[in-house]
C-alpha cells in the first residue's frame, strides 16, 4: 500500500483544475461554464486544505471557508447574469454571446 | 505847442476813418465829407504850423526833434535783452515816438498838402459812386498809416504804418471788389508788397543785431562814430535788405508788376497812393537810412544801377501802352527809378527833391485824367479820345503844365530836380557812373515822348468817340478843377526851392536837407583819404559841363515832344503808332510790357505749364500733391497689399500645417495603428478566456524554469 502524502492532494486538485480550466473553454452551455468555473474553485479549496495539513495549521482552512463564500456570491452574480442574458437573447449558448465585437 | 502834440497829427485821419468805420453807413455826404475832408485839412495846417515851429526850434542846425509818447515794445527792464553780433548785451526797445527833422518835414507837408487836395477833388470824383462813406474811410485809413511812417523814430513803428500803406492800397486798389480784376490786382499788389516786406524786416533786423538799436538817432550816431569801415559787409547786407523792401513799396524791378494793376482803383487812390505818397515810402525809408548806405557803395551802386535800368524799362513801355493811367501808372515806376538812382549815386538831397516836385506834377497828372475820364463817362482808352482841347478846358491847361513839368522844359518843377539828378550822376565818384547818366539821359527823351503822345492823343487831333459819348463830355464841378488849378501852380513854382547854383539860386530845398545827409565827413577813409564819400557835395563853383547837359536834357524833351507832336497831334480815328510802323516785332514786345508778367507766370506763380511741367509756387503744389498720392498713398497701399500677402500666407499654413498635421495627423495615426487591434475583438468570451489562460501559463512557465 503507497502511503497517502501531500503530494497526492496537489495532483488531485491539479487535475481537477485543469478539467474545470477546459471545461470553462470549450463547453457551449453557459450554465456548465458556470459550474466549470465552481470547480475551479473547489480544486484550489483542495490545495489549501492540503496544505494546511502539511503546515499544521488553520491557516489554509480559514481562507477556504473565505473562498467558499467568495465563490457562493460569484454563482449568484453569474446567474442573474445569465438570467438576464437569457431575457434577451433567448439563448444559453456561449458562441451567441458576441454583442461587444468591433 | 504844436511840436509837442504832433502825434495828433497821424490822429485826426485815424478819427475819421475810425468815425467811418462804426458811423458811416448812417451818415450823410455832406457829413462824411466835413468829418473827413475836415480831418485831413486839419492834418495839414497842424503840419504846417508844426513844421514852422520846427524851424525856430532847429534854428537851421538840422537838430532832430524827438517825442516819444510811450514805450511800445521792451521796457528797458531786462527782459527783452538780447546779444548783438560782438557779443555786447542790448535791449529790444520800440517806442512809439516821433521825429521831426528837416526829411520828414518835407514829406509830412507834401503828403497832407496833397492828400487835402485830392481828399476834396474825390467830394467831387466820387459823388455818383457807391460806398462813400467806405472810400473815404479808407483813404483816412491811408493818411494814418503813411503819417505814421513818415513820423516814426524808429525801424517797428515805421513798419506799423509800411504794412499799414500797404493794407490801404489793398483796399482801395480792390474797392470795386465785384469785379474780378480789380480784386486779382489787389491780391497782387498786396502779395508782392509783401516780398519786399520780408527784405525790410530782415533788414531792419540785421541792423538791431548789429548795432543794438532800432531808432534812428541812435543808428546814425553809431554808424556816424568813425567805428565802421566802408564796405562793412554786414551794413551792406541790412542795407541791400533794405532796399528789397523799397524795391517792392515803390515799384522798382523786379518788383514793380503791381503798379500798373493797380490802376483798377479809382483814379484819386492812383493819385494818393501810386503817385504821391506811398510809393514814395521806400524812397523815403532808404533816405532815412542814408548813414548805413554810404558806409556800403556796393549797396549804393545797385541802388543806382536798378534805380536806372528801372527808368527805362518802364518809360519804354510807356511808349505804346493805350489807357491813359496805365501809361502814367509805367511813368510813376519810372520816375521813381530816376529817384533811386539819384539816391545811389549819393546825391540824396536831389532825389528827395525830385520825390517833391513828382509829387505835384504826378497827382496833377492823375487826377486831370481822372477829370478825362469823368469827361468821357468812363472811357479810359486813349484810342477813344481826341479833340478835347476845347471842350474841358482846364483840365487841358492844366494838364499840360503837367506834361510840361515831367517832360523837364525849364520854367517847370521838374526840370530842376530831374536835372540836378542828372548833373549828379555825371559827376559822382569822379565820373564812375556816366552810363548811367546815359540811360537817364535817354529816359527823358523817351518821357517827353511819351506824355506829349498822351497830351496830344487826349486833348488834340479829331474826335475818335462815339456820338454817345460826345454828348455828355463837359467840364468837371470846382470840387476837383480847384486841386489841379493848384497843383498846376505847385508844379511851376515848386521847382524854385531847388534852384541850383548854376542858374543863379541858393538852393534852399538843399540846404534844408544839409543836416541831415551831410555828416559823412567822420568815416573811416579806407586807402585813399582824398576820396569823397558818397553825398559829399563838391565846392560851390559851377563846372560849365553841367550847362552843357542841362541843354542837352532840354533838347531831349524838346525833340521828344516834338517827334509826339508829329505823330499824334493831328490824330484821325485810323491814326498809325509809329513804333507799330517802324518794327512790328518791338512794338509787340513793348505792348506786351515785355512779357514780364507772364514769365513770372511761368517761373514764379506757376499759372501756366512750362511744356508738361509747372514751376513756382502753384508747381510746388502740384508736386507735393503728386508726392502724397504717388509716393505716401503707394507706401500706404504697399503696407496694406503685404499685410495681406501675410494673412494669405498666414492662413495657409493654420489650414494645412496646424490643422491638417497637428490636428488631424494624430487621428488618423490613431485610426490607423487601431485596425490591427480591433481585429482580436471578436465578443466571444470563451476566446477571451482562453487568452487569458494562456497568458498565465505563460507567466507560470516562465517563472517555473527562472
Amino acid at each position: 500500500m503507497v502511503p497517502i502524502t501531500t503530494f497526492h492532494y496537489l495532483v488531485v486538485a491539479a487535475a481537477l483544475f485543469v478539467l474545470g480550466t477546459i471545461g470553462v473553454l470549450t463547453r457551449r452551455n453557459v450554465v456548465i461554464v458556470l459550474m466549470s468555473i465552481e470547480l475551479i474553485l473547489n480544486a484550489v479549496n483542495l490545495n489549501l486544505v492540503a496544505f494546511s495539513h502539511m503546515w499544521g495549521n488553520l491557516h489554509g482552512q480559514v481562507f477556504a471557508i473565505f473562498i467558499v463564500v467568495d465563490a457562493a456570491a460569484e454563482a449568484a452574480v453569474g446567474l442573474g447574469i445569465l438570467i438576464a442574458f437569457f431575457r434577451n437573447k433567448e439563448t444559453i449558448n456561449v458562441d451567441e454571446i458576441d454583442l461587444l465585437k468591433w | 505847442m504844436f511840436l509837442n502834440h504832433i502825434y495828433l497829427i497821424p490822429l485826426f485821419p485815424a478819427f475819421g476813418a475810425a468815425m467811418m468805420f462804426f458811423f458811416g453807413r448812417r451818415l450823410q455826404k455832406a457829413t462824411v465829407n466835413a468829418v473827413c475832408v475836415g480831418a485831413v485839412v486839419v492834418a495839414f495846417l497842424f503840419a504846417c504850423f508844426t513844421v514852422v515851429q520846427y524851424t525856430h526850434f532847429a534854428h537851421g542846425t538840422g537838430q532832430p526833434f524827438e517825442k516819444i509818447v510811450y514805450t511800445w515794445l521792451g521796457s528797458g527792464d531786462g527782459h527783452l535783452n538780447f546779444l548783438k553780433k560782438d557779443g555786447s548785451p542790448a535791449a529790444f526797445n520800440a517806442d512809439a515816438g516821433f521825429l521831426l527833422d528837416p526829411l520828414s518835414s518835407i514829406w509830412l507837408l507834401f503828403v497832407t498838402g496833397v492828400g487835402m487836395l485830392i481828399h476834396i477833388y474825390s467830394t467831387g470824383y466820387m459823388a455818383h459812386e457807391g460806398g462813400y462813406y467806405r472810400f473815404f474811410g479808407y483813404l483816412n485809413l491811408f493818411m494814418f498809416a503813411m503819417l505814421t511812417l513818415i513820423l516814426a523814430n524808429n525801424y517797428i513803428l515805421m513798419f506799423v504804418g509800411w504794412e499799414g500803406v500797404g493794407l490801404c492800397s489793398y483796399l482801395l486798389i480792390g474797392f470795386y471788389f465785384h469785379r474780378k480784376s480789380a480784386s486779382d490786382a489787389a491780391n497782387k499788389a498786396f502779395i508782392v508788397n509783401r516780398i519786399g516786406d520780408a527784405g525790410f524786416l530782415l533788414g531792419a533786423f540785421t541792423l538791431v543785431w548789429y548795432l543794438g538799436s532800432f531808432r534812428f538817432i541812435d543808428i546814425n550816431a553809431a554808424v556816424r562814430s568813425g567805428h565802421y569801415l566802408i564796405g562793412d559787409p554786414i551794413l551792406t547786407a541790412a542795407a541791400l535788405l533794405l532796399f528789397v523792401g523799397a524795391c517792392g513799396k515803390s515799384a522798382q524791378l523786379p518788383l514793380y508788376v503791381w503798379l500798373p494793376d493797380a490802376m483798377e482803383g479809382p483814379t484819386p487812390v492812383s493819385a494818393l497812393i501810386h503817385a504821391a505818397t506811398m510809393v514814395t515810402a521806400g524812397v523815403y525809408m532808404v533816405a532815412r537810412s542814408n548813414a548805413v548806405f554810404v558806409l556800403a557803395p556796393t549797396a549804393m551802386k545797385t541802388v543806382a544801377i536798378v534805380g536806372a535800368l528801372t527808368a527805362i524799362f518802364a518809360a519804354s513801355i510807356g511808349l505804346v501802352q493805350n489807357d491813359i493811367k496805365r501809361v502814367l501808372a509805367y511813368s510813376t515806376v519810372s520816375q521813381l527809378g530816376y529817384m533811386f538812382l539819384a539816391l545811389g549815386v549819393g546825391a540824396f538831397a536831389a532825389g528827395v527833391f525830385h520825390v517833391f516836385t513828382h509829387a505835384f506834377f504826378k497827382a496833377l497828372l492823375f487826377l486831370g485824367s481822372g477829370s478825362v475820364i469823368h469827361a468821357m463817362s468812363g472811357e479810359q482808352s486813349m484810342r477813344e479820345m481826341g479833340g478835347l482841347r476845347g471842350r474841358i478846358p482846364t483840365t487841358y491847361k492844366t494838364m499840360f503844365i503837367g506834361m510840361l513839368a515831367i517832360a523837364g522844359i525849364p520854367g517847370f518843377a521838374g526840370f530842376f530836380s530831374k536835372d540836378e539828378i542828372l548833373w549828379q550822376a555825371w559827376t559822382s565818384e569822379g565820373g564812375a557812373y556816366r552810363w548811367l547818366w546815359f540811360i537817364g539821359f535817354a529816359t527823358a527823351l523817351m518821357t517827353a515822348f511819351y506824355m506829349g503822345r498822351l497830351i496830344f492823343l487826349t486833348f488834340y487831333g479829331q474826335p475818335r468817340m462815339s456820338h454817345e459819348v460826345e454828348h455828355h463830355i463837359h467840364e468837371s464841378p470846382k470840387s476837383m478843377t480847384l486841386p489841379l488849378v493848384v497843383l498846376a501852380a505847385c508844379s511851376v513854382f515848386a521847382g524854385y526851392l531847388g534852384l541850383p547854383h548854376s542858374l543863379g539860386g541858393s538852393n534852399r530845398f538843399e540846404k534844408f536837407l544839409e543836416p541831415v545827409f551831410a555828416k559823412e565827413a567822420h568815416v573811416m577813409q579806407a586807402e585813399e583819404p582824398k576820396q569823397l564819400a558818397a553825398g559829399e557835395k563838391e565846392e560851390e563853383r559851377t563846372d560849365p559841363m553841367e550847362y552843357g547837359l542841362m541843354a542837352l536834357s532840354v533838347g531831349a524833351a524838346i525833340v521828344g515832344l516834338g517827334l509826339a507832336y508829329r505823330a499824334y497831334a493831328k490824330a484821325g480815328k485810323d491814326y498809325k503808332e509809329p513804333i507799330a510802323e517802324a518794327a512790328p516785332p518791338l512794338y509787340t514786345v513793348l505792348y506786351n510790357k515785355w512779357f514780364v508778367d507772364e514769365g513770372y507766370d511761368y517761373v514764379f506763380t506757376g499759372r501756366r505749364k512750362v511744356g508738361d511741367v509747372r514751376l513756382g509756387v502753384l508747381g510746388l503744389g502740384e508736386a507735393s500733391s503728386w508726392f502724397d498720392s504717388k509716393i505716401i498713398d503707394g507706401v500706404v497701399n504697399d503696407v496694406g497689399w503685404l499685410t495681406r500677402a501675410i494673412a494669405i500666407v498666414s492662413s495657409w499654413w493654420d489650414k494645412w500645417i496646424i490643422d491638417g498635421l497637428g490636428v488631424n495627423g494624430p487621428a488618423i495615426l490613431a485610426r490607423m495603428l487601431s485596425y490591427p487591434a480591433r481585429l482580436f475583438e471578436w465578443g466571444l468570451v470563451q476566446w477571451y478566456a482562453l487568452v487569458m489562460t494562456a497568458g498565465l501559463l505563460g507567466f507560470g512557465l516562465y517563472y517555473v524554469w527562472k
